[in-house]
């Protein structure tokens, strides 16, 4: 393999495409694990009371509605703020108010 | 040469960089920061569970630490089961 292309990423568009590749299939586990550390925290303080020899059925269905849960507030909020936007926009470009 | 984490990025003293070990390396740097991640957290919630009002020693509170390890680990694997399910599912209807 020629590593003259890789030897010199640090050039512009000189990209190993394999490297590139890499990088999208890693940053996307990424979003995704930190999502999953980030709702674990969250679904803990709802679904927990005290931790028992087993995770029992109950809490097991409120971690699963948790998430789900979680993913269609999160949704909500983008599409909401999309909508609201178009009307009132929330983040202005000017600084003048 | 010392060996550890991102002390040589598979140069070999060639001048030449391979893709190959750079990704193998930074694979096992991010299991690594995921690990750390996870134990804060899982410290923190068990912190928090576990320990009232701070004593002298663990000593009464190690097996409700045990025990909140355990749940905690069940509870993450829960929760990645139930999102990779929702993504599937949101890629289904897409």
């Amino acid at each position: 393999m020629d590593s003259s292309s890789s030897s010199s990423a640090a050039g512009l568009g000189a990209v190993d495409p394999q490297l590139q590749h890499f990088i999208e299939v890693e940053t996307q586990k990424q979003r995704f694990q930190q999502l999953v550390h980030q709702m674990t925290e969250l679904c803990w303080e709802k679904c927990m009371d005290k931790p028992g020899p087993k995770l029992d059925s109950r809490a097991e269905a409120c971690f699963v509605n948790c998430v789900e849960r979680f993913i269609d507030t999160s949704q909500f909020i983008l599409n909401r703020l999309e909508q609201t936007q178009k009307s009132k926009p929330v983040f202005s470009e000017s600084l003048s108010d | 040469m010392e060996g550890g984490f991102g002390s040589d990025f598979g140069g070999s003293g060639s001048g030449k960089l391979d893709p190959g070990l750079i990704m193998e390396q930074v694979k096992v740097q991010i299991a690594v920061a995921n690990a750390q991640e996870l134990l804060q957290r899982m410290t923190d919630k068990c912190f928090r569970k576990c320990i009232g009002k701070p004593g002298g020693s663990l000593d009464n509170s190690e097996q409700c630490i045990a025990m909140c390890m355990d749940r905690y680990m069940d509870a993450w694997n829960t929760v990645s089961r139930a999102y990779n399910s929702r993504l599937q599912r949101e890629r289904a209807n897409m």
